[in-house]
């Protein structure tokens, strides 16, 4: 077994080319899960890509325990790459389509054990059964498994270096629903079962509440709200997680309401999410707010107080345009 | 694609294509390509009359007409045509193979490191890329084959040294796709050393498209050889080789068309073959 070692930002900023998509980002994930929520183009991806030191920050330091990521040496960088496994949204892409389930998990095998070809194949099966697939399965090639199969494997190929740590980005969003079930029970038994640790990057809140005690919230490459996930997910202090809670489907309830008033472009000035903010004023366009602590959790917005008090949203000062309310 | 109107060419695919999964024109191109390297290889036990495939002469029956004795008459000292336009398929071929592989293997391998690596690798490695690129190919061929002694081995040299650029470029482009796939990712999660994946992951999923080039360049291969050949720059006397014969024969051509016609038809039919195969090919691996 590997040391269990806390993964975490520090004031990260990441950036294709000229382009920052991750501002200033501090997190920590060690025992238990961790989830990180947001829309599609939010930057959870990019940052996961730094955790997994596939990208280099533009500035801030990616810190795996006390050591900073970038710094790390040949020996340092190998206990790592031990330590911290990923596993991606779609099998089919994590996996080489060349390459037959077997070879794939072999390889994450040898990659750091000398090991005889007896064993590899025995460890092969383990693995497949420890994920809940057939040992005949380990012959096949990605397109002649399902979906589900194939995360199955991606699964098993993260564990074969027994990390002690799992950066799941979106891991069932490729998936059927009922397959989607499965893979999460799958996930909680075995981070369960081998105490690891987990960052859960998504977008369905119903994903995290299971697998997650904390979560952070992402809009436009910032943590808008961050704390405990019961306390975050049952009464939001930002309006952009009571819009994505409100967005989420329920069988029998009332229709999802629409996240935010529009789907505007993050607000270049100001508060990145007030274009798109019911409970948006004046302020909010001219002073971009700072991360404060309310109520047990850490959440960026001037109106924090008036979304936790479940007031309806008072008309704000940019009340015109495209996303106006409709009479 | 699978409409239902689509179905029924399907079903009366032979086994054959359906294996292969190519139209009907590669698939005739595929054969006759395999025909001609069929004939390469048996050209000794084929050939009418194997001496006259190097360096034989027979004075009396100089520039004789086809005939039931030489199908494809003979040439200027009486050596059978057919057999030296058989001979002349090992030529043709050989330069083609050897050109193909050593500006593919160079091509790959320059063109899949700088595709993975990105950064000032490959900012070095495609900016000489594009050095060769900048000269017209058949002009450096030329001049390297002038510097060189006129060979065989000299024709290979000058064309590989123009053809691998096109490689290098193919390659590195495919290979920057292939190193942001997932699978590639999670190697480098594992910790897989960056040359073991260029091995292992980038380069066996960028091959593809390559071999696909390949074999649409093996038409252009021979074109190149039989054009510096035909220039005096290539094989020489007496090595049976189709661009030299036919520049031998070509002042014949009003009084004596078939010592310069069928080595024409050769050169013309194995570019074709090549061509519709890869087209097919091309075409296949696009669906």
């Amino acid at each position: 077994m590997t040391s269990r070692e806390t993964l975490g930002t520090e004031g990260v900023t990441l950036a294709y080319g000229t382009t920052a998509v991750v501002h200033d980002v501090t997190l920590s994930v060690g025992e238990g899960g961790v989830g990180l929520i947001g829309e599609s183009g939010s930057g959870k991806t990019t940052l996961a890509r730094a955790l997994l030191g596939l990208l280099r920050p533009r500035s801030g330091t990616v810190r795996y325990g006390s050591r900073d990521l970038a710094s790390l040496g040949r020996k340092g960088r190998a206990e790592f790459r031990r330590a911290v496994q990923p596993v991606f949204q779609d099998g089919s892409e994590a996996l080489d389509p060349r390459m037959t389930a077997g070879a794939s998990i072999a390889e994450a095998l040898t990659t750091h054990h000398r090991m005889g070809r007896r064993e590899r194949h025995d460890r092969v099966a383990e693995l497949l059964g420890a994920v809940g697939l057939d040992p005949a399965l380990a012959a096949r090639r990605p397109h002649e498994m399902s979906g589900g199969q194939r995360q199955r494997v991606a699964i098993a190929r993260a564990l074969a270096v027994e990390p002690g740590m799992l950066v799941l980005d979106e891991p069932t969003s490729a998936l059927d629903v009922t397959v989607q079930a499965r893979i999460l029970d799958l996930l909680e038994r075995l981070t369960a079962e081998r105490g690891l640790g987990h960052l859960l990057i998504t977008h369905n809140l119903g994903v995290v509440g299971r697998l997650c005690g904390t979560s952070h919230v992402m809009f436009a490459g910032r943590v808008v709200e961050s704390g405990p996930t019961g306390t975050v997910l049952a009464r939001p202090a930002h309006p952009y997680t009571l819009a994505l809670r409100d967005a989420v489907p329920r069988l029998g309830g009332e229709p999802p309401r629409a996240s935010g008033r529009t789907e505007a472009a993050p607000a270049e000035t100001g508060c990145p999410f007030r274009l798109r903010c019911p409970y948006a004023v004046d302020r909010c366009r001219d002073e971009a707010p700072a991360p404060r602590d309310l109520d047990g959790r850490r959440v960026t917005c001037h109106r924090a107080e008036e979304v936790l008090s479940g007031l309806a949203p008072v008309a704000g000062g940019e009340r015109t345009g495209p996303g106006a309310p409709r009479q | 694609m699978t409409a239902p109107g689509a179905l029924a060419p399907q079903l009366r695919r032979t086994p054959l294509r359906r294996v292969a999964g190519l139209d009907r024109l590669a698939l005739a191109g595929g054969v006759l390509l395999a025909l001609i390297v069929l004939a390469a290889l048996l050209a000794p036990w084929i050939a009418p009359y194997p001496d006259d495939g190097g360096s034989a002469t027979h004075a009396l029956d100089a520039l004789l007409p086809p005939s039931g004795a030489h199908w494809f008459g003979t040439d200027q000292v009486g050596r059978d045509v057919l057999s030296r336009v058989l001979f002349g398929a090992r030529t043709s071929l050989f330069i083609a193979v050897a050109v193909l592989a050593v500006s593919g293997v160079v091509g790959v391998a320059l063109g899949v490191v700088a595709g993975y690596a990105g950064g000032w690798l490959q900012d070095v490695i495609m900016r000489v890329t594009d050095v060769f690129l900048a000269f017209p190919a058949l002009l450096l061929s030329l001049a390297l084959a002038v510097v060189l002694q006129p060979s065989v081995t000299t024709v290979i040299v000058a064309i590989a040294a123009t053809w691998w650029p096109w490689y290098a470029r193919l390659t590195a482009s495919v290979a920057a796709s292939v190193a942001t796939r997932g699978f590639v990712d999670s190697a480098r999660c594992l910790g897989v050393p960056a040359p073991l994946i260029v091995l292992r992951h980038v380069l066996p999923n960028s091959l593809t498209p390559v071999l696909v080039q390949l074999s649409l360049d093996g038409g252009g291969v021979i074109l190149t050889a039989a054009a510096l050949s035909y220039l005096g720059l290539g094989a020489h006397e007496p090595t049976p080789e189709w661009g030299l014969m036919v520049q031998q024969g070509q002042t014949l051509f009003t009084t004596d068309w078939w010592a310069v016609t069928f080595p024409g038809l050769a050169i013309v039919l194995t570019a074709f073959a090549f061509n519709v195969l890869g087209e097919g090919l091309r075409a296949r691996l696009a669906r």
